[in-house]
């Protein structure tokens, strides 16, 4: 009895995936209804988007009032977003009441911040120590003298008259810039074996911490203007700053501290024996590993921080929401759909600044890991 | 060897910065008042006397600073290049114009309702024109003077037009929407009380989400101060299906305020109001002034300073009235343009009609 043998010596050619698991319809198979309960999640999901999407996408655009030029249009019964309120009050929102023809100085500065900032954020950059104390030191400086004016020419803008995003900027950009040497100093003194020194910066922290951003605003704008001398004031603006730049460094401070925590003893075990003073260590060895670890951490308190800044309203400086909100009162334009508007275009920007921070930390984080991947 | 150029561009540069930053420019107005001050305490007077009262610091200062509400429509609201508009707003103008000669020499600082005070106690302000109800326990525990009155408020209610109501009295076993925990749950139960009529309260704690219920038919009547009805109605989806009922159960009289113990200063806040209302009612509004100059009415040629220079006994120019009424307007113009008939809010003239007129405003003579 022979034998046949069947020995294939030509591979079959590959046929195609069945078709439910390509395309389409198998991405959607693999991920939106891979198993009766993410069925049930899509479902539900997708029936919230149907509810809610549609109805605001026809009050943002379809329904919307693009052009007026009072509220008379967005009064109409069934007239959506108002934007043309937006659009009328554009330039009291970003600069506030600040002059018309002096706005050139506000862009200078802010142009002249970015482009530091940039210099200093953007890796291996030449000379980026002095790039920084520059951002730090020089910066600050300039910016005063710029916006507030009364010197070579330029004409006196009282800090009153800053409204808007630019008064958000200033104090956020003043809080952050601030806050984090502060915050480190803070951090560093509250590890010290020094007992003077770990216990001022220990009450410091826990004093700041312990109070909140409202109050600390109220006392610097209702409170101290009863201890001066009469007819002594301070300007408003300032005491906010102060008071945003020592309550957010009392918050960057605890989270440099986790992060000089995470720093193993050895490291610091090695930078003594290799003959480092207190600062050499902390400055080439301990801060550097440390601050990285933390970075998701310090750019949370600057995105806190920076929304933080709404608060001012309360003593009567009216940031960018603040101005939004004062101009609901122009009865000019009031109209069902006003303050919804600005709400909502109130929301969008400062979604815009929190998510650029937020994706430049994601950046920061991925370039500075590089030597943990292999 | 280290490059040394950044330091000496950065150390070049901070130094700059810093003599200029420090270099001293045109004195402000707050640095000289202390100078002002320290003279004062070395011939140990007090301040205010040392220093010729408010009048001559704000004088001195070169503008008024008047303390003005963060945001209320037809009061004090921002127009749309941000410059302040409103009755409260005008009336420093006005102050302003009689002072200075010129309406646009205020400053405004919007205070919220906790600081108003301090504000004006602390100096940080000159005059509060902030729709602030004149109250005895104001006047005299908070250290505060008023002036007068710019506004007659009170609280009123709002129906929809085809209730077919035109009176409160007729609201009986109505549900009615406010605001919790304000004295206006509180007034509105009164006077259903004493009028013996039943009635249903609808509260919510912030105005949006009372107008809001009100709006979706959850009640059959709002109640808050005439003008805030009269702003919020403007909210609603169809402003002229509603009415606001002519009955004013409350006494919300809105005037400006100023600190306790500077008679003088009081006396120019209070008749810059009297000088509007007085031209008002001799007719003089911002078009004939200069006209009415050469009227043979007695009345009006003290007014505006032909005859008798009354300004001089109130420390100021001659033609104080003049300037007032010029630049800024008399009461009427100045309600019309702000809250009258002509603008979205629409608020009839009622108590704050001239007292000729059935209403309340009645200025001292100016002579």
């Amino acid at each position: 009895m022979s034998m046949e043998t069947y020995v294939k010596t030509r591979r079959h050619p590959a046929l195609p995936p069945p078709g439910k698991a390509t395309g389409l319809i198998g991405w959607m198979r693999r991920n939106l209804f891979s198993s009766a309960g993410n069925t049930i999640t899509t479902l539900v999901c997708a029936a919230i988007i149907a509810l809610t999407v549609p109805p605001f996408f026809n009050w943002a655009v379809l329904d919307a009032v693009w052009y007026a030029s009072d509220g008379g249009l967005c009064r109409v019964e069934g007239a959506g977003a108002c934007w043309a309120f937006v659009e009328a009050k554009f330039g009291q929102f970003i600069y506030g009441r600040y002059p018309a023809e002096e706005i050139w100085r506000p862009n200078l500065v802010l142009l002249l911040f970015f482009l530091n900032l940039a210099a200093v954020l953007t890796p291996r950059m030449p000379y980026k120590g002095w790039l920084a104390a520059t951002l730090l030191f020089i910066f600050p400086m300039f910016a005063w003298g710029v916006l507030h004016g009364g010197k070579f020419g330029l004409s006196v803008v009282e800090t009153s008259d800053w409204g808007g995003l630019l008064l958000t900027l200033v104090i956020a950009l003043s809080g952050i810039l601030a806050s984090l040497p502060l915050g480190i100093l803070l951090a560093l003194g509250r590890r010290s074996k020094l007992p003077v020194i770990r216990t001022l910066s220990v009450l410091f922290i826990e004093f700041w911490r312990g109070v909140p951003l409202v109050t600390v605003l109220f006392m610097a704008s209702v409170m101290l203007p009863l201890f001066l001398p009469e007819g002594v004031t301070f300007d408003l603006l300032l005491r906010a700053i102060i008071g945003v730049a020592l309550f957010a460094s009392a918050y960057m401070a605890e989270v440099v501290r986790g992060g000089l925590q995470a720093v193993p003893s050895g490291q610091y075990e090695a930078a003594k024996a290799l003959g480092l003073s207190y600062w050499q260590m902390m400055g080439l060895i301990v801060l550097p590993q440390a601050l990285r670890v933390v970075i998701p951490g310090i750019v949370n308190t600057f995105i806190g921080l920076f929304k933080d800044t709404t608060l001012v309203l309360i003593i009567g400086l009216f940031d960018f929401l603040g101005i939004i909100r004062a101009n609901f009162t122009d009865a000019n334009w009031a109209s069902p759909n006003t303050a919804a508007t600005g709400y909502v275009f109130a929301a969008f920007v400062f979604w815009m600044f929190c998510f650029a921070m937020s994706r430049y930390s994601l950046y920061m984080e991925k370039q500075l890991s590089q030597g943990e991947r292999r | 060897m280290r490059n040394q150029a950044p330091a000496l561009i950065f150390g070049i540069v901070f130094g700059a910065l810093l003599v200029y930053l420090f270099l001293p420019g045109a004195p402000s107005g707050p640095a000289r008042d202390a100078q002002d001050l320290s003279k004062a305490e070395q011939e140990n007077l007090a301040p205010e006397a040392a220093r010729g009262g408010t009048l001559r610091v704000v004088r001195d200062r070169g503008e008024l600073l008047c303390g003005v509400s963060q945001g209320l429509p037809g009061f004090s609201n921002p127009d749309d290049k941000g410059d302040w508009r409103g009755i409260d707003v005008d009336v420093c103008r006005a102050m302003a114009a009689a002072i200075f000669g010129d309406a646009s020499k205020v400053r405004f600082r919007a205070l919220s309702a906790k600081e108003r005070f301090t504000a004006l106690q602390a100096g940080e302000i000159d005059v509060l024109s902030r729709n602030t109800t004149w109250t005895l326990t104001r006047d005299t525990v908070l250290g505060l003077d008023f002036a007068g009155v710019t506004y007659y408020d009170g609280q009123s209610f709002m129906v929809r037009r085809d209730l077919g109501v035109s009176s409160v009295l007729a609201l009986d076993r109505a549900t009615i929407c406010a605001n919790t925990g304000t004295t206006t749950e509180l007034n509105a139960a009164d006077y259903f009380r004493t009028n013996g009529l039943e009635f249903e309260m609808v509260v919510f704690e912030k105005t949006d989400e009372v107008i809001a219920a009100y709006d979706a038919g959850r009640c059959e009547a709002y109640t808050t101060d005439a003008s805030g009805l009269y702003a919020e109605r403007l909210k609603l989806k169809n402003p002229d299906e509603h009415i606001i009922l002519p009955e004013v159960i409350s006494k919300e009289p809105l005037g400006p305020a100023v600190r306790q113990g500077d008679d003088r200063w009081a006396d120019i806040v209070r008749w810059t109001l009297y000088a509007m209302i007085e031209a008002e009612e001799l007719g003089v509004n911002s078009a004939n002034a200069q006209e009415m100059k050469k009227s043979d009415n007695p009345a009006i040629r003290r007014l505006l300073g032909v005859e008798n220079s009354y300004g001089q006994n109130l420390g100021l120019r001659g033609d104080w009235a003049f300037q007032i009424i010029t630049q800024v307007g008399n009461y009427g113009e100045i309600f019309e343009r702000n809250v009258g008939k002509n603008t979205p809010l629409g608020i009839p003239r009622g108590l704050n009609a001239l007292w000729t007129k059935g209403g309340l405003m009645y200025a001292m003579p100016v002579r």
